[in-house]
C-alpha cells in the first residue's frame, strides 16, 4: 500500500518561498497569479494491507515527524 | 561545573561551542547524535550550530528526533540547562522544549552578519550579566532564523519574561523581533545569533562572553 502525504505550510503563515515564485512567475509575465504557497510531497511505500489502519499509522508518522505542526498542516491519500 | 556539547552529523559549531564553555571554566564533553544518555553529572547542555542532517525535512527536525535528543528532553524535564545556538535552537523548537518554530527567512537570503541586539531580560542565569536593554553586537549565521509565534504565545512570552533577546532591527522577518526565548522555568534558552563567536578577543568582539560567565557563575555551586 501507498501513502501520499501533502505538508503545506498553515494559512495566515507567511510563505517566503511562495513569494518568491509568485514574484518569478509575474517576472515571466504570468498575470493572474494571486499567491503561490509551496509545500512538500512525501511517498510512503507501506507494508500494511488495511487502509484504516495504514491511515492511522500514516497521521501518528505526521503528528511525530513528518509535519511541524505549528506552522504546518497535512493531508493523507492513501493510494 | 560539567557541559556536554551534542554532535550530528554536519553539525560546525560543536568546537566553538565547546570552547567557549571551557573558556568560562566548564569541564566539557562532547556528546555523539547516537548515544542515548548524558555523561553522570552534566548541569548544563550545549546544542550547537551547524546544519545536522543536511537540514532534512526541516532545520533540526531529524536530530530532534536522535537518541540522545530523548536524553536531552529528560535532562531539561527533570530541571537541567541547556543552550541552543542556531542550528540548536531549531532543534529545541522542534522537540517542543521551546514554543514556536523557525522558518526561512523573509527575505529569502542567508543572513551572516554582526547584528545589534537588545537584552530584553537580565532574569535568567544566560542573561543575567547583562542589563536589561542593554546593546550588544552578536554575529547571526542562518537561512532559517525566521521565529514565528502566534499572536498568543508572543503575548504570553512577554506576559512571563521569556524573551530573552530581540534584533534592534529586523533582519529575518522574526515575529517581534525576537531572537531568542527562555523556557518556562528560565533554565532552556534558544537563540539564533552565534555567542560563541564573540567570545574572546582574537574574535573582534566578546559581547557573547557575558553569557557563558553568568551561566558558569549560576551553576558553579556556592
Amino acid at each position: 500500500m501507498k501513502a501520499r502525504v501533502h505538508v503545506m505550510l498553515k494559512d495566515g503563515v507567511l510563505d517566503p518561498q511562495g513569494e518568491a515564485v509568485r514574484h518569478a512567475l509575474g517576472t515571466l509575465g504570468f498575470e493572474g497569479v494571486g499567491g503561490v504557497r509551496q509545500g512538500k510531497v512525501i511517498d510512503l511505500d507501506l507494508d500494511a494491507t488495511d487502509k484504516a489502519a495504514a491511515e492511522a499509522r500514516v497521521r501518528e508518522m505526521c503528528e511525530k515527524l513528518l509535519a511541524n505542526t505549528v506552522i504546518e498542516r497535512y493531508d493523507i491519500e492513501i493510494v | 561545573m560539567k557541559a556536554a556539547v551534542l554532535v550530528f552529523p554536519g553539525s560546525n559549531c560543536d568546537r566553538d561551542l565547546a570552547m567557549a564553555f571551557r573558556n568560562a571554566g566548564a569541564e566539557v564533553t562532547m556528546v555523539w547524535h547516537k548515544d542515548s544518555a548524558l555523561p553522570e553529572g552534566v548541569d548544563v547542555v550545549g546544542i550547537p550550530g551547524g546544519f545536522s542532517f543536511g537540514d532534512y525535512l526541516r532545520c533540526g527536525a531529524i536530530a530532534a528526533r536522535s537518541p540522545i535528543t530523548r536524553a536531552v528532553i529528560e535532562h531539561t524535564a527533570r530541571g537541567g540547562y541547556a543552550l541552543g545556538v542556531c542550528n540548536g535552537f531549531q532543534v529545541l523548537t522542534e522537540t517542543g522544549v521551546l514554543p514556536g518554530a523557525l522558518m526561512r527567512n523573509a527575505g529569502l537570503k542567508f543572513v551572516c552578519r554582526s547584528v545589534p541586539l537588545t537584552v530584553e531580560t537580565a532574569d535568567s542565569a544566560f542573561t543575567d550579566g547583562y542589563s536589561k536593554g542593554q546593546r550588544i553586537a552578536i554575529p547571526v549565521a542562518h537561512h532559517d532564523g525566521n521565529y514565528v509565534a502566534d499572536a498568543d504565545l508572543v503575548e504570553r512570552l512577554r506576559a512571563e519574561d521569556r524573551i530573552a533577546f530581540t534584533y534592534a532591527e529586523p533582519i529575518n522577518g522574526a515575529t517581534a523581533d525576537i531572537a531568542g526565548i527562555l523556557s518556562e522555568n528560565r533554565r532552556v534558552l534558544g537563540l539564533m545569533p552565534h555567542p560563541e563567536r564573540a567570545a574572546e578577543p582574537a574574535h573582534g568582539n566578546t559581547d557573547g562572553a557575558a553569557l557563558f560567565r553568568s551561566l558558569l557563575g549560576a551553576l558553579v555551586p556556592a
